[in-house]
């Protein structure tokens, strides 16, 4: 095909106007924008309100029915963590999937075209949101521990020690990363939801299966299934070998696709 | 100013967009014509630096896009106005692209009374505005930090009459402020009636460009022949710019000279004619009919 100009245009010198003087985006801006975002919908608000609702309800179901000398602060926290500890991921996988699900990016990548920058700022945003979840979740607990003791007539039991905060921090802060990472990788909210519950219910049931009908895997599971591993940091039992284990399991089922993930991220053509 | 140079996008073997430059100038409304298809959007996505070409490159003011140190600031972009969370209300939308460029609040309610989105409007979530609200809302934020370049995709789609005048007395105005506008069009009429300066792309390639009133008043002749490759090639060597059409070229000179080139290379024609000025809508239509779906002989 032959293709020729017409007739080549003819520059117009018409001047531009002053160049402004422009200072680039700090990143706490950035986490700002971002901590705003997972707030601002009714979906993301509900997510984010079923947070301090679920601590509630948890607290008011262990007074409610724990048996007396069960109301102990590690009760408390066993309550309210369980059902964070599904909240807080699926908080992270959102906050990166909306920009793709419903296409957002183009926007959030043509105001900050370096998406490295922005991935920086959702998992900073995403793991204040956490941090402050399982504080609010702290205060929650003492206040039921304090309520229910009251109650039962019997001395508040303070059984958590910081140590043992730490790694329920440490162990939720993997969750919220494991969903950021499953959100990278698929930059698809349903596809990313459905992957996240293969991971923290279909395979830790797999693995406990052969567990416990394979003896030879049962040394291994350690060594192999992640939530496994991830589920110790609630007991207070940490030994040199089950950092360990966590370490290798994470490497497996955490960083290194959330390497390839971001990798993605950074090249893929967004439309 | 926006300078596209020898861009080319390809993705695996097929290529989007093959060696594609053109200058959008400052001062002045650049059309970006084509069919659907035709490599438009994946010009624009690769300037703001969403798509990373295969080769060539673009810079706006001298820079590539991700040297610019706060975009929204320098850029206004607009490339798909359905992409916005539909959970989220206007005025928010427009909150967090002012957040982001470090903008005052004050500035979302006086860009949405520029693009004419009414107090209530704003307060709507965007799954309930119709794309004419949608396309206005994106115009915000592409105006709301007050760049000096505007890089607008289909911005006119969806728009009544009433709003693509408004569109063009908005863009007008900006580049008579000394901005530069470059929007892409698959109409014809869109283009006509906004811009300055048209550049028309099909299958990837540039195969037109230049003001409008030379495009739109372009004569030459029109000839047809058994034999174009050979006319083709006895005009180039003659200098003469030839654009392809059906069975044969539009050419920029004088019929006697084609029919003198012709008869030195020995070339039968079946029809030579000046062209009667619609040589531009001739050549959209002939470029759409290539790429048409529905599979019309090509």
């Amino acid at each position: 095909m032959t293709t020729t100009t017409l007739s080549p245009s003819t520059p117009v010198d018409t001047p531009a106007r002053p160049a402004r003087s422009v200072a680039p985006i700090p990143m706490t801006r950035l986490v700002g924008v971002e901590l705003r975002k997972m707030f601002d919908t009714r979906a993301g608000f509900w997510m984010m309100a079923s947070v301090g609702i679920v601590t509630v309800l948890a607290t008011a179901a262990v007074i409610l029915w724990a048996p007396d000398e069960a109301i102990t602060q590690n009760t408390f926290s066993s309550a309210i963590g369980m059902p964070l500890s599904v909240v807080l991921p699926i908080i992270a996988i959102l906050s990166v999937t909306g920009e793709y699900s419903q296409r957002t990016g183009l926007t959030t990548y043509t105001l900050v075209p370096w998406r490295g920058r922005v991935m920086t700022a959702k998992v900073i945003g995403t793991l204040l949101v956490g941090v402050a979840a399982m504080f609010l979740a702290l205060a929650v607990g003492a206040l039921g521990n304090v309520l229910g003791s009251a109650i039962t007539g019997l001395d508040a039991v303070w059984d958590i020690s910081l140590a043992q905060f730490g790694n329920i921090v440490l162990a939720n802060t993997l969750g919220m990363l494991m969903g950021f990472m499953l959100g990278v990788l698929f930059r698809s909210s349903a596809g990313a939801v459905v992957g996240y519950f293969v991971y923290s219910l279909v395979l830790p049931i797999a693995f406990g299966t052969l567990a416990a009908f394979q003896s030879w895997f049962a040394d291994l599971q350690p060594w192999v299934d992640v939530q496994f591993a991830i589920t110790r940091l609630f007991d207070n039992t940490m030994t040199a070998e089950y950092w360990q284990q966590l370490g290798v399991t994470t490497l497996v089922w955490l960083w290194i696709p959330l390497a390839l993930g971001l990798r993605a991220v950074l090249r893929a053509e967004v439309k | 100013m926006i300078s596209v140079e020898s861009l080319t996008k390809q993705y695996g073997p097929f290529t989007a967009v093959d060696h594609v430059s053109f200058t959008a100038a400052t001062g002045r409304v650049t059309g970006f014509l084509g069919p659907n298809g035709a490599g438009k959007s994946t010009t624009m996505r690769v300037m703001v630096g969403l798509t990373r070409p295969s080769s060539g490159r673009v810079t706006i003011t001298g820079r590539d896009y991700r040297e610019l140190l706060n975009p929204g600031l320098e850029v206004g972009v607009l490339l798909d106005a359905s992409a916005q969370h539909a959970g989220r209300t206007g005025r928010e939308i427009l909150a967090i692209a002012a957040q982001t460029m470090g903008l005052p609040k004050s500035r979302v309610a006086e860009t949405l009374a520029r693009v004419g989105l009414t107090e209530d409007e704003a307060s709507r979530r965007v799954r309930d505005y119709s794309l004419g609200m949608r396309q206005r809302l994106g115009i915000a934020t592409a105006l709301i930090g007050d760049p000096q370049v505007l890089i607008l995709d289909e911005p006119a789609n969806g728009l009544d009459p009433a709003g693509i005048r408004w569109m063009r007395d908005l863009l007008r105005g900006f580049a008579d402020d000394g901005g530069t506008v470059l929007l892409s069009s698959h109409l014809l009429h869109e283009i006509e009636v906004i811009a300055d300066d048209i550049v028309v792309i099909g299958q990837g390639r540039i195969v037109a460009q230049g003001s409008k009133s030379e495009l739109l008043a372009a004569a030459g002749t029109l000839v047809r022949t058994s034999d174009v490759d050979t006319l083709a090639r006895a005009l180039h060597e003659a200098a003469v710019v030839t654009s392809p059409i059906d069975g044969g070229l539009r050419v920029d000179a004088d019929p006697e000279l084609v029919g003198e080139t012709a008869h030195r290379a020995g070339v039968v024609l079946r029809e030579l004619r000046a062209a009667d000025g619609a040589g531009l809508e001739e050549m959209f239509l002939e470029l759409t009919a290539e790429t048409a779906r529905e599979g019309a002989a090509a």
